[in-house]
């Protein structure tokens, strides 16, 4: 069934479809609607879950973390100052290998207070042990939310989905919504082979020597390797039930490209256009959008940039002092692999609107330089 | 005879705690009355390491060791959990020790406790962080030696009053309780356990370690607190109905609690005699709620 809908609601909905049992929110702008929509959804009976309305981020995640050692499955939505207020209990989920599913609007961090668009929340939390989904569009987040509960639950990781303050959170998109039915032939319920059971008294997450410690994280890494796996089984099964694909990247007009955009986010739906009318020019450029960040797509990364000539990343985010997190982790997955240049461009940060014509520009400045330069600032006031 | 504290041990030997620790037998007692039906959240404090190391366990029930301020709301999502999965008939209890409940808890516990959420959060006071090495915390008595407060400028102030914060949450059942009463302690748990929603117990646990004593006197450690009115025993049902559980009809002086520990010994007469005065003080507040 196809409806109008902000791309919050799209989360909400998702959890819906998801059928999360234990929902724990605390409201942030510009995520709030999500948990208002869910709260809605929950009170009018049409999701059988309990809804925990905890007193900080910290306890949303906290609470997640303990339904889900109960065998329930549990969701939560965030953004910014929230996500990072959660840091520790992030790392908590992931090490305990509690399957939760948590939205992050994408938003910059303060100071100055900014409710805008930005990726420095998500990808300050990288290494935390959470998968790491970047949608573009709200069917995308609708979408993302199942196949990461069914991934999650196979590989014993917690996925966070995010996307873009206000150009993607409150902007209102054509979504296909999949029946329940569809959606529950495809997701089934949460059961996991260990849980906190009075059967079968375990201790979880006990005190840990150096004789087993290393061994988790041996595992969990081994798990984010399976879901490089489980990820694309899940793709092919879902777009097998509702015609729509979804993969790690989604390469636009690579094929016979000299130059390819990568990019995120909203960002990534911006180029698309901004290629096609480089290409009216006769410019042979592509963009590849990147949709995961962990577990990084490097096979796929490099196959789909393995004939171009030139690679220009844009960040809308900067881990300071170095540089965009997307390029730094694209010259990683490069290294050893393809000699292609890579130029590192920023835009966007703190929700400066990145158009048509900054791509373009971005494009054709990568075009005409020879080497790549240190970090390309989109539009800066120097 | 008739005994009147359970007799079936659930909690196992083979724990770390230390020789007398008053916090490993309020979990032994504790979990006499709730039953093998029972799940613990249990955030870093001593409990953390008593149980013992990965893969092994001395509780007997399920545990999920959680984050240093989360033992109350980690508990609450199990409950909710539990709920949705159909298993709700189970006890939940946080368990916690003086800094994660008095410290950087208290959030998760006002939180819980306004919701009302259906579990039972217990703390074994043993009046400092001793997991980390008997640093202050806001449980620590006035003139208590501890790592960061030392003798030169020992804690001077008062004990956070956890007890009136929860009540003043209006939950459905508080309570005081100490090691050196069992048959006391036992029955506020029963009470605890059989009441719905978000039950508080505070319970007094020495630490021969951290309060410098010797082991033998835990339990009498835990009864001089009692008998000198530092630690009065009593229960609050939503958050208005006081009830003294175990009147003190001559309350002794400070000083034979006090003695019995080095946390104390620095202490003049007459610094002794001001936490005298603070200790009848606030008794005498108290003790106008029970009448
Ligand atoms: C966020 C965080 N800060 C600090 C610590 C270090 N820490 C672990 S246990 C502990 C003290 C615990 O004291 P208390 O709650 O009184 O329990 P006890 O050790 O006395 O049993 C501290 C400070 C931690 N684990 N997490
Ligand atoms: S330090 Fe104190 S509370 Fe901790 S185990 Fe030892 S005696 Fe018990």
């Amino acid at each position: 069934m196809k409806k109008t809908m902000m791309g919050n609601f799209a989360a909400s909905w998702g959890a819906q479809l998801s059928r999360a049992q234990v929902i724990a929110a605390y409201p942030i702008t510009p995520q709030t609607l999500i948990v208002e929509k869910l709260s809605e959804i929950v009170a009018d009976g049409k999701l059988d879950a309990e809804f925990i309305k905890v007193e900080s981020e910290h306890s949303a995640m906290s609470a997640c973390i303990g339904a889900s050692a109960a065998g329930a499955r549990a969701y939560t939505a965030t953004s910014a100052q929230g996500l990072a207020l959660m840091h520790e209990m992030l790392h908590w989920a992931a090490l305990a290998r509690l399957p939760i599913v948590m939205t992050n609007v994408n938003r910059a961090m303060a100071p100055g207070w900014s409710i805008w668009a930005d990726q420095n929340d998500s990808l300050a939390q990288r290494d935390t042990g959470w998968m790491q989904i970047y949608s573009s569009s709200a069917q995308d987040i609708l979408d993302s939310t199942m196949i990461a509960y069914k991934v999650s639950e196979k590989v014993l990781l917690p996925t966070m989905i995010s996307f873009d303050a206000f150009f993607l959170s409150h902007t209102v998109e054509v979504v296909d919504m999949p029946e329940q039915k569809l959606i529950d032939e495809f997701l089934p319920p949460y059961n996991p082979e260990y849980k906190l059971d009075i059967q079968d008294p375990r201790s979880f997450g006990a005190l840990t020597d150096q004789n087993h410690y290393y061994e988790f994280r041996y595992k969990m890494q081994n798990a984010m390797d399976d879901a490089l796996i489980e990820f694309k089984k899940a793709g092919a099964e879902y777009e097998k039930l509702t015609g729509r694909k979804y993969d790690f990247i989604h390469p636009y007009r690579c094929d016979d490209a000299d130059l390819i955009m990568v990019t995120s986010g909203t960002i990534s739906e911006t180029t698309n256009v901004a290629v096609d009318r480089l290409r009216e020019q006769g410019k042979k450029v592509g963009n590849l959008k990147i949709r995961m960040i962990r577990p990084y797509p490097k096979q796929d990364v490099i196959e789909a940039l393995k004939n171009c000539g030139k690679i220009a990343v844009i960040d809308r985010n900067i881990s300071c002092g170095y540089h965009g997190i997307f390029s730094q982790e694209l010259k990683a997955a490069l290294y050893g692999e393809l000699e292609t240049p890579v130029w590192g461009l920023i835009a966007g940060l703190g929700g400066r609107d990145v158009q048509v014509e900054n791509i373009m520009k971005m494009a054709d400045d990568t075009l005409k330089s020879d080497t790549p330069k240190d970090i390309i600032w989109e539009g800066v006031k120097r | 005879m008739k005994l009147t504290i359970p007799y079936e041990e659930i909690m196992q030997p083979g724990h770390l705690a230390c020789q007398g620790c008053g916090g490993s037998l309020a979990m032994r007692y504790a979990l006499k009355v709730y039953g093998k039906n029972t799940m613990l959240s249990i955030p870093a404090c001593c409990w953390a390491v008593i149980d013992g190391p990965f893969p092994y366990t001395a509780c007997g029930v399920p545990i999920f060791h959680t984050a240093f301020e989360t033992a109350a709301v980690v508990a609450s999502g199990i409950k909710a959990g539990l709920r949705v999965t159909g298993k709700g008939s189970s006890n939940v209890i946080a368990w916690a020790g003086d800094g994660g409940t008095f410290d950087i808890g208290l959030q998760a516990i006002s939180g819980a406790a306004e919701r009302n959420d259906d579990i039972t959060y217990i703390v074994y006071d043993n009046e400092a962080y001793m997991n980390t090495g008997i640093q202050r915390s806001s449980a620590t008595p006035p003139g208590a030696w501890t790592t960061t407060t030392p003798v030169k400028h020992y804690k001077t102030g008062p004990k956070k009053n956890i007890v009136e914060i929860l009540a003043a949450h209006r939950i459905p059942y508080a309570a005081t309780a100490s090691v050196g009463y069992p048959e006391d302690m036992i029955k506020k748990l029963e009470k605890a356990r059989d009441t719905r929603g978000f039950r508080f117990i505070h319970v007094f646990a020495p630490c021969p370690t951290g309060w410098k004593s010797d082991p033998k006197y835990t339990i009498k450690l835990a009864k001089l607190a009692v008998q000198s009115n530092i630690f009065p025993l009593y229960e609050i049902e939503n958050g208005i109905d006081y009830k003294q559980t175990k009147k003190i009809k001559t309350p002794k002086p400070i000083n034979e609690y006090m003695n019995l520990q080095g946390r104390f010994k620095h202490l003049s007469e007459e610094e002794i005699g001001n936490i005298q005065k603070d200790t009848d003080k606030n008794y005498s507040i108290l003790s106008k709620r029970f009448e």
